[in-house]
């Protein structure tokens, strides 16, 4: 066997151990999407079925039986609510911490930084008091702005590294031309801001959208997210199989795709900004 | 832009974040010196350090560190090594590589109370779940893992929902190697070990470094995994501290002694957010 041919069969060894490994890693997903579409019996059948017939049930079921809908919009309006509000805090922020870069800016969103480093478990009891006493427990309000603030360093951090890649020269070239600030943040700056401001919000939704301390802590039925919901699954032993697997699968659907899309800034926004 | 306008834009973000900062974390304090029982309101007064004695020597205290400790321990170790493993593995060319990456980071975006319901019931349940048909038809005996193994099972969920997280930062940080580095050395004639060990291990050390922080300060909070499939149990066996003082807050209604934990965890969070801050500032440039 020649070098080369060696090589080529390390190779193929090697993506024959990825394509392993990738099964094995999707696999727990994919027997989930396929429990959703087994009738209870058929989901809890010894031994379990890999061929069946697939029936629809569940899905509409969970709708009628479940209020799936009022548990999805409020994991909707929280994650949408908590990210909107985050970045309504954070551009005007970030913004002028990139292009008016202080002796102070690398402080401040070092400090931001560590702000998310706090355990939730930490703050647990005033949290949940102060939210008792303004009548906030099980209220959607509440996760919104829990939601934002536990973002906002993120986000912060992600903007600021988008829009300190606008070159300055455009900039100036538009303040010479005599635009006025608001102008120039509309005309120049959004238009080459604004994939950035997408993805960073992409990527808030899906921190918002999994998270299940706040969520489980503070809610009950009310604003109940479907961290929560799911969650609420826990007891029944060997029951309703095939419905978690439904919910869950809508539940996870949207975000999974999301979270395609948004690799990069994960990377980015979960490493700090430390890899990018 | 001017300093006055430049102060107006920064003003909201820091104040809000300081407020979101400063109120809870000084609250948590206050409240960890505190005589403050939920189910006994008419108990008042400062005691001191009271609630820090009463935690500390709580039976369940000792068993939750060490639970807490191994959790993050071994996660940590599995995640780091199968995600560098698997990172090196998927770094070539081949067909279908994008789906490949795709099914191998998606655990990562399943929310962990759906990740957690899907490994208790339908592959860890001893009767009617996968693990135990496997062993069935092998011929053994299915595995109680919850309840014989309760800790572990926990570290098996968590490592599948992290690995992808490990792979996720490594495979982006191996797209920056210096390929023609790589090609000088398979030139010069070093095989794959000699290249991993000398080339690719120092170029992933600081991604190695982060990836290990950043999971210490997510792994000491694992909280959902516990609350949906063990509830902590058997006893403690898988109760770690975040759980324990959870229990603490709402089924005790001690607030007192839920605060002098919650302080507790923040200390121990803090020791790690110190490394981790320090890292993350060299790499922000101002």
């Amino acid at each position: 066997m020649t070098d080369k041919q060696r090589d080529i069969l390390k190779n193929r060894i090697a993506v024959f151990f990825a394509w392993v490994a990738a099964l094995a890693f999707f696999f727990p997903i994919f027997w989930m999407v396929l429990t959703g579409f087994k009738t209870e019996n058929q989901a809890i059948a010894i031994p379990p079925l890999l061929f069946f017939e697939p029936t629809l049930e569940n899905y509409t079921e969970i709708q009628s039986r479940m209020n799936y809908t009022h548990f999805a919009m409020n994991s909707i309006i929280t994650s949408f609510g908590g990210t909107l509000l985050a970045l309504l805090i954070a551009i005007p922020s970030a913004y002028s911490m990139a292009f008016n870069t202080g002796r102070w800016t690398k402080d401040i969103l070092m400090w931001m930084l560590s702000t998310k480093m706090l355990p939730a478990v930490g703050v647990l009891m005033p949290i949940y008091l102060i939210c008792q006493k303004f009548g906030l427990l099980d209220s959607r309000t509440a996760l919104v702005v829990i939601y934002a603030m536990m973002n906002l360093p993120i986000v912060m951090l992600i903007l600021f590294n988008y829009f300190r890649e606008i070159p300055k020269e455009i900039l100036e070239a538009s303040r010479m031309d005599g635009t006025s600030t608001l102008n120039e943040i509309r005309q120049v700056v959004m238009p080459l801001a604004w994939g950035g401001i997408a993805s960073t919000a992409l990527l808030s939704i899906i921190l918002c959208w999994n998270e299940a301390f706040w969520s489980i802590v503070l809610t009950t039925t009310e604003a109940s997210t479907l961290t929560a919901f799911v969650a609420s699954f826990q007891a029944p032993e060997g029951l309703f199989w095939a419905k978690v697997s439904a919910v869950s699968t809508l539940a996870c659907a949207p975000i999974v795709v999301f979270g395609w899309l948004a690799q990069k800034q994960l990377v980015q926004g979960l490493t700090f900004g430390a890899v990018k | 832009m001017n300093a006055t306008l430049t102060r107006w834009l920064q003003a909201p973000s820091i104040i809000l974040l300081f407020i979101w900062m400063i109120v809870p974390l000084s609250l948590t304090v206050y409240f960890s010196t505190i005589r403050y029982n939920l189910l006994y309101p008419e108990r008042t007064g400062f005691i001191g350090l009271d609630n820090y004695r009463f935690f500390w020597t709580d039976p369940a205290f000792m068993p939750a560190l060490l639970n807490t400790l191994v959790l993050v321990g071994s996660v940590l170790f599995i995640t780091v090594i199968l995600g560098l493993t698997i990172a090196v593995l998927i770094d070539r060319p081949f067909r279908g590589r994008s789906i490949a990456r795709v099914m191998l980071i998606s655990p990562f975006f399943i929310m962990p109370t759906v990740s957690a319901l899907v490994w208790k019931n339908m592959l860890m349940d001893p009767n009617n779940g996968l693990f135990a048909a496997l062993a069935n038809a092998l011929g053994g005996t299915p595995i109680e893992w919850l309840q014989d193994f309760p800790l572990l099972s926990i570290i098996i969920m968590v490592s599948w929902q992290w690995t992808p997280f490990a792979i996720l930062i490594f495979m982006t940080s191996l797209q920056s190697q210096d390929q023609e580095q790589k090609e000088a050395a398979t030139l010069d004639g070093a095989g794959f070990w000699a290249q991993f060990r000398n080339l690719t291990l120092p170029h992933l050390a600081r991604p190695i470094a982060i990836v290990i922080l950043i999971q210490m300060i997510f792994h000491l909070a694992i909280f959902a995994e516990i609350f949906v499939t063990t509830s902590g149990g058997p006893g403690v066996q898988s109760t770690n501290l975040t759980y324990l003082i959870y229990i603490q807050s709402q089924q005790a209604f001690d607030v007192g002694v839920a605060s002098a934990g919650g302080v507790f965890a923040i200390i121990l969070a803090n020791i790690v957010a110190i490394f981790l801050i320090r890292a993350i500032g060299k790499t922000l440039t101002v």
